[in-house]
């Protein structure tokens, strides 16, 4: 029973180098400079910023390999994460849809076409598509009114939209998309 | 002394030591101040605003718990402006709340169904789009029903700060904020070590415990024939199941609540006290033979599920150090389902183990696929005290009016040292009752041992000299408390033999599934835990039988069944093992 049962426990060693490989270089400096300082917790929101800068979004195995290295409660760090808009816990997709919401667009309908967007794509403000091709946010006036309503995929901008243009417009993108992964497939 | 202020409430004049806030300065005045999201053994957040004042000066409301008094401070806690503020904050939070009181586990003990009711909340004047999360009540032992959830944060406190788990944390914003582990996971697969204080401190029904009272009226509804169902109490049971009927805090009633199971159907009514005996006769045996050199000290108690939980994702490396002997609960129904089920000619299979337990972590015990017995868990179900409680009050017993009566034998025999097991210290104090014995051949002159005594968070210390041999012991109950005194222990700063850790502050008599204090008490309340304490000292004094080796029905059962203490079969029946398991949280 328990008294014959060989017990090297101590697994500290292993998680920590697992968690060192889960981040670039230049962040674990970041985290060793101040893991032993008086409040070092405090440098959580920093990390998170270099983290994200650095893989494009905060994944879970960042946040733990964060928490553990930190010593800051996973708890807190996905707390964190999750407060901040700033912060994105899924990768960014191919094309960062950004629809306006400012006044102008609003008053002509934006709403409309928001919804037309998360219907066809089946996911919300915040979300990528499951095929990684689009990812959606809102945004405040993009500062083109006479095309109200308008949307921003990747830098080109589309107004003004209607929900029925929706689906041709996310077409086209996928066409595109599809053209790229003939040219370059590795990526 | 420290330099005094004077301030007016409600226009009266008081002196009140500089540092002291408008709440407590209130209360010494009489004036209750009412509250919410306030715990007085918690840090201060002044999060939900319930205990707003005027104060002379300010156009805006202040909170009263988390505001120190001024000298020539001017306080209203009473001006139509304040009762009409407290009372849209509370509006507004009944607004966000399901209605479903009179189904809900906390209807009659729900802090904010009480306020309510005190702030004369009669009708609901907010109509608006309510919260919507999904109930977390996959877990073995703690349920999250974030829908309940007002995020007053004490349970993020005390998780934290009391337990040094940090599991919880509020996770988004706004309107959608939500209080969860990480990653907002099932309770089972974050961090937490299931002891259930988030549930002892939760004012609404946020978090629950697992319930079992089903399974075990399904058991009782059984012909005789088929199922023979045991039922078996912990020590920390007899000290708090009074108050959930009214009695005083601390009453013992050991007899009533025996009484009161045997009208409830059970076949037997056994006493987890039998198995603490046990455990003391394991324990002490183990401890005396890695004294001699063979395992690593300090030996660690094995006793309490949280602790272990605890140990296991927090400390692995110590786990060469923990006691090998399963829990009290877990011998005894190991034993019901071999020995008793031998005396009594049963077929294991037919018998129902449900055990009554302080502690939420025991429904996650008895889960674990280590405490199995032909494929089966040993313990089939675990209520908390809130739980029995709740099912004599269904079966419409009138507990006070109860006479009292005995356990069945032979698992219902205990000594002193088998009740004290409920409190932190008490098995400490058992098992040297037990220890000098082996080692001097008699039993202590004194066998109160009240520098191991004590419900509050400081860790105790003593040191007993026995046959020449010096036995450095420590006791801690929180686990906040148990990281301090485990960190001093792997730094190398002290040198312990034995060291007794129980999760719940105050040990398992505060334990996550006592009932609820009377509102106005809080949880961790000192009056409350030396009361409870007192209940399970007074009844040890008063036995005759004090010392675990002199139980007549454990000697018999290492004479007839075990052998002797540590012998194979005793190894094979009473003992467990542990597994490291991450996540391996903060320190």
């Amino acid at each position: 029973m328990s008294e014959c049962l060989p017990c090297s426990t101590d697994n500290w060693p292993d998680l920590e180098r697992g968690y060192r490989a889960m981040l670039p270089r230049e962040i674990l400096a970041f985290i060793d400079a101040h893991r032993h300082q008086e409040r070092s917790e405090s440098m959580l929101i920093a990390t998170l910023h270099q983290v994200q800068a650095h893989f494009g979004h905060l994944g879970p195995g960042h946040l733990e390999a964060v928490a553990q290295l930190m010593q800051i409660p996973l708890a807190k760090v996905t707390g964190v994460a999750t407060f901040y808009h700033y912060f994105r816990l899924q990768p960014r997709g191919r094309y960062l849809i950004n629809v306006c919401l400012g006044t102008a667009c609003y008053v002509k309908g934006a709403e409309k076409v928001a919804q037309k967007l998360q219907d066809e794509l089946g996911i919300r403000f915040g979300e990528t598509s499951k095929d990684g091709i689009f990812s959606l946010e809102s945004t405040r006036c993009v500062g083109t009114c006479g095309l109200a309503p308008v949307v921003m995929i990747g830098d080109e901008v589309h107004g003004p939209l209607t929900p029925s243009l929706v689906p041709g417009l996310l077409e086209s993108y996928l066409a595109r998309a599809a053209e790229d992964l003939v040219a370059e497939p590795s990526r | 002394m420290s330099q005094m202020i004077s301030l007016k409430i409600d226009g009266e004049p008081i002196l009140v030591p500089a540092g002291t806030t408008v709440m407590d300065a209130a209360e010494t005045l009489g004036i209750h101040i009412p509250r919410l999201c306030y715990h007085p053994e918690l840090s201060l957040e002044g999060n939900c605003r319930v205990c707003v004042v005027q104060v002379e000066g300010f156009d805006h409301c202040l909170a009263s718990c988390a505001t120190t008094a001024w000298e020539g401070m001017e306080v209203q806690t009473n001006s139509p402006v304040i009762r009409e503020a407290r009372r849209d904050i509370v509006e507004l939070l009944l607004d966000n709340h399901p209605k479903d009181c009179q189904t809900c586990d906390r209807d009659g003990v729900c802090e904010l169904q009480n306020l309510a009711y005190r702030m004369g909340v009669r009708e609901r004047h907010f109509e608006g789009r309510r919260k919507q999360f999904p109930i977390d009540d996959a877990g073995a032992s703690v349920v999250r029903n974030a829908e309940k959830c007002i995020l007053c944060g004490r349970c993020i406190r005390v998780c934290g700060e009391v337990q040094g788990v940090f599991n919880l944390s509020q996770h988004g914003r706004g309107f959608t904020t939500v209080v969860g582990p990480a990653n907002l996971a099932p309770m089972d697969e974050s961090a937490c070590i299931q002891c259930g204080q988030c549930v002892s401190v939760c004012p609404t029904a946020a978090f629950l415990e697992q319930d079992h009272t089903e399974r075990v009226w399904k058991a009782l509804g059984f012909p005789r024939t088929e199922k023979h169902v045991v039922v078996t109490t912990a020590p920390a049971i007899r000290a708090a199941l009074g108050e959930a009927f009214g009695l005083p805090m601390g009453t013992p009633v050991t007899g009533k609540m025996v009484t009161a199971l045997r009208r409830m159907g059970f076949d037997a009514i056994f006493d987890v006290n039998f198995s603490a005996d046990l455990t003391i006769m394991e324990e002490a045996h183990e401890l005396l033979k890695r004294l001699e050199g063979g395992g690593p000290l300090p030996l660690l108690t094995s006793c309490s599920p949280g602790w272990v939980s605890f140990l296991e994702k927090f400390y692995p490396e110590l786990i060469p150090h923990m006691s090998s002997c399963k829990s009290p609960m877990q011998m005894q129904s190991t034993l019901i389902k071999t020995y008793y089920a031998q005396q009594k000619d049963l077929d294991p299979r037919d018998i129902y183990v449900v055990s009554v337990m302080p502690c939420v972590a025991k429904k996650f015990e008895a889960a674990r696929p280590e405490h199995v017995l032909d494929g089966s868990p040993t313990t089939d179900a675990v209520i908390t005290t809130r739980e029995l409680a709740q099912m004599i009050k269904s079966y419409g017993i009138d507990f006070t009016r109860l006479p009292d009566s005995d356990f069945d034998h032979p698992l219902g025999t205990s000594s002193g040292a088998g009740d004290i097991f409920g409190a932190t210290g008490g098995v400490m104090e058992a098992a040297l009752r037990t220890a000098a014995f082996k080692l001097t051949g008699r039993n202590l002159g004194n066998l109160e041992l009240t520098e191991v005594r004590g419900v509050t968070g400081e860790i105790r210390e003593a040191s007993v000299t026995l046959a020449g041999k010096t036995l450095n012991v420590a006791v801690a109950n929180g686990l906040q408390n148990a990281k301090v005194l485990l960190e001093a222990v792997k730094r190398g700063e002290k040198d312990y033999h034995l060291i007794e850790i129980m999760a719940c502050p105050g040990g398992c008599i505060c334990g996550g599934g006592q009932p609820y204090p009377p509102i106005g008490t809080y949880t961790m309340n000192h009056d409350l835990a030396r009361a409870r304490a007192k209940a399970l000292y007074s009844i040890d004094s008063a036995k005759t039988l004090r010392c675990s080796h002199d139980n007549p029905d454990v000697q018999k059962l290492y004479a007839n069944f075990l052998g002797e203490p540590l012998s194979h079969r005793a190894h094979e029946l009473l003992h467990t093992h542990y597994t490291a398991r991450t996540p391996r949280g903060i320190r």
